[in-house]
C-alpha cells in the first residue's frame, strides 16, 4: 500500500497536495483497496463553499459508499472531469488520475489537523 | 492472533491459495474468505463471459442417512425429499413452527438413505440442531460435516469445457440440479451442476485435505480460456443480477417462503406432518403481504439494503440487496413493495416511484426479476 511523503492526509483516508493556494484531493490507496471498484463519484461543483470535516459527495463502489469530506475551508475551483466517464481512475491511479477535486484554500498557510505520510501510516496500521 | 482465539474466524482450507493470489480476505459468518482478486468487476465479467472459480468452503455441509432420513427430512423441511431421485438435489428451506424461514438450502440425494444438506454459512449451526432435533423420532443420522468439506464452484459459460477433461464421467449426464460422484483431477468429488450465479457451472465438494490440489488442477486448466479466480463481492452481483435470494438480505425468519415469492417449495402433499406446515398452510391462502420486485435505478446512486422505497413520498417498501448492476451498467436492487404499490408502480413513467438514498429520493423502474438470464 502507497502512502508518498509528500502529501498530507486525513484521518478519513483523502490525500491533500497543496500547491500555493490550492489544495488538491484524493482519496488514498488504502481507502480505495477497502472501497473495491468505484463506479461513480460525485463531488461538489466548482464554486461551492466547503468546509474542513464536513461532507461534500460520495464514493461509491460495488460494496458500499463513502462520504467524501472537506479537508480544508474554501471553494472548489475544479474537479476531475475524466471521473464522469471512468471512476475506476480513482482504483488505477489514486495519488494521480483518479483526484477528485481542487479547493482555493481561504487560508493559504493551513495545514493544522492534517497528517503526515508517517502518521497516515500509523493510522492505518491501527485499523488494521 | 491464536486459533484458539474464540473471536479468531475460521480459515478454510484455501486460505494459502487465496493469500497467494494477493486476495482481499474478508470475514464472513464467522470465516475469513476472499471478497476479490484483480477486481470484483473483471471477476463478475469473466463468469459472465468466461469461467470463475470460488472457494465456497464456509457453506454447511449436513448428512442425514440411514432408513429414516427421507422420512426425517420430509418432516424437517418444507420440501418433498422423499421423491427426490438418487442423484438429484432440490432447492429448499427449513422453517419455524411459525413458518419463519430458518435458512434456504440446496439438498442433495447421494443414495436411498443418504442425504447432503448445504447450509448457509451463518446458519448452519441452527440448521443442525434443527434438523437433529426434528430427526429425533426417526430411525436417522445427522452430522455436521462443514470442516470435512471444502467446496469449490466452477461458473461460467466455459465451465463445462474446463471441467470436462479432468473429470471421469461425461458432463453431458449430470443435468442442472443433479450430482455424482466422481473423480475429478484424481480427487474424489461430489460433482453438482449448481450454483449461485445465473450460468452454467458446477460445485465440487471434496475432502478438505484435497481442496488445494484440486484448486490448482482446476486453474491450470482454465488458464487458457480465461477462468480467473472470483471473491464473494463477485458472487454477490451475480447472484443479485440473476434475482436470487440472499438469507439475511431477501430471506429471514420474519418471512415465511411465501412473502418471499418462494411459496412454490413448500409442498403440502406429502405424507405426514411437517414443521410449520399448519401456518405454512394459512399463508398460503392469504393475500400476499409484500412483493419482491426488481428495481432499476434511473440515477447513478445506488440502493442498498435497508434503504426505504416511496411513492410519492410516502414508504412503500425497502430495498433488500442493492449494487451497480456491472451487466446492465446502472444500480440495480431487489426491494419487498406493499402489493398495491408494486402494482401501480408497474405503469409509473413520471418518477413516483424512489429510493430513498442517504435522504435524497432517486427514482426507480420496477421490472421483472430477474435482472439478467443467461444466453442458451
Amino acid at each position: 500500500m502507497s502512502i508518498p511523503d509528500e502529501l498530507r492526509y486525513t484521518a478519513e483516508h483523502e490525500w491533500i497536495a497543496i500547491n500555493g493556494t490550492v489544495a488538491s484531493v484524493g482519496i488514498t490507496d488504502y481507502a480505495q483497496q477497502a472501497l473495491g471498484d468505484v463506479v461513480y463519484v460525485s463531488v461538489p461543483a466548482p464554486g461551492t463553499r466547503v468546509t474542513a470535516g464536513e461532507p461534500c459527495g460520495e464514493v461509491e463502489s460495488t460494496k458500499s459508499v463513502s462520504d467524501i469530506y472537506s479537508p480544508v475551508d474554501g471553494e472548489v475551483s475544479e474537479v476531475n472531469a475524466d471521473l464522469e466517464d471512468d471512476p475506476a481512475l480513482i482504483n488505477s491511479d489514486p495519488y494521480g488520475a483518479g483526484w477528485l477535486m481542487r479547493i482555493q484554500l481561504d487560508d493559504p498557510g493551513e495545514e493544522a489537523g492534517l497528517l503526515t505520510a508517517d502518521e497516515y501510516a500509523d493510522l492505518t496500521k491501527e485499523a488494521g | 492472533m491464536s486459533s484458539s482465539d474464540p473471536a479468531a474466524p475460521r480459515a478454510t482450507p484455501l486460505r494459502a491459495v487465496h493469500e497467494g493470489l494477493g486476495a482481499t480476505m474478508t470475514e464472513f459468518a464467522g470465516w475469513l474468505m476472499p471478497l476479490r482478486y484483480a477486481g470484483e468487476i473483471s471477476e463478475h465479467q469473466a463468469v459472465r463471459n468466461a469461467a470463475g472459480l470460488f472457494d465456497l468452503s464456509h457453506m454447511g455441509e449436513i448428512a442425514v442417512t440411514g432408513p429414516g432420513a427421507a422420512a426425517a427430512l420430509d418432516y424437517a423441511l418444507v420440501g418433498r425429499l422423499s421423491a427426490v431421485a438418487p442423484g438429484r438435489a432440490r432447492y429448499t428451506m427449513i422453517c419455524a413452527p411459525d413458518g419463519g424461514i430458518l435458512d434456504d438450502l440446496i439438498v442433495y440425494r447421494l443414495a436411498d438413505a443418504e442425504y447432503l444438506v448445504v447450509a448457509n454459512a451463518a446458519n448452519t449451526a441452527t440448521v443442525y440442531a434443527a434438523l437433529r432435533d426434528r430427526a429425533a423420532g426417526h430411525d436417522a443420522e445427522v452430522r455436521d460435516q462443514t470442516t470435512d468439506y471444502a467446496l469449490i464452484a466452477i461458473q461460467g459459460p466455459r465451465a463445462a469445457r474446463i471441467l470436462a477433461p479432468l473429470a471421469d464421467i461425461g458432463l453431458d449426464g449430470v443435468k442442472y440440479y443433479a450430482g455424482d460422484r466422481c473423480t475429478v483431477a484424481g480427487q474424489p468429488v461430489l460433482l453438482a451442476r449448481t450454483g449461485y450465479t445465473g450460468e452454467d457451472g458446477f460445485e465440487l465438494f471434496t475432502a478438505a485435505d484435497g481442496a488445494g490440489a484440486l484448486w490448482a488442477a482446476l486453474a491450470r486448466a482454465g488458464a487458457g480460456d480465461g477462468l480467473v479466480p472470483a471473491g464473494l463481492a463477485a458472487r454477490d452481483t451475480l447472484r443479485l443480477e440473476a434475482g436470487m435470494p440472499l438469507y439475511g438480505n431477501e430471506l429471514s425468519a420474519q418471512l415465511t417462503p411465501f412473502d418471499a415469492g418462494l411459496g412454490r417449495v413448500v409442498v403440502f402433499d406429502k405424507p405426514g406432518d411437517f414443521v410449520g406446515r399448519a401456518a405454512l398452510a394459512e399463508r398460503a391462502q392469504a393475500p400476499p403481504r409484500q412483493v419482491l420486485a426488481g428495481l432499476i435505478a434511473q440515477s447513478r446512486r445506488v440502493p442498498r439494503h435497508g434503504y426505504p422505497v416511496t411513492w410519492d413520498g410516502v414508504s412503500c417498501g425497502a430495498v433488500t440487496s442493492g449494487a451497480p448492476s456491472p451487466t446492465l451498467g446502472v444500480p440495480i436492487a431487489m426491494a419487498y413493495l406493499d402489493p398495491e404499490a408494486a402494482g401501480r408502480a408497474r405503469d409509473d413513467t413520471e418518477g413516483r416511484l424512489a429510493v430513498d438514498v442517504r435522504g435524497k429520493p432517486e427514482p426507480a423502474r420496477v421490472t421483472d426479476l430477474p435482472f439478467y438470464r443467461r444466453p442458451r
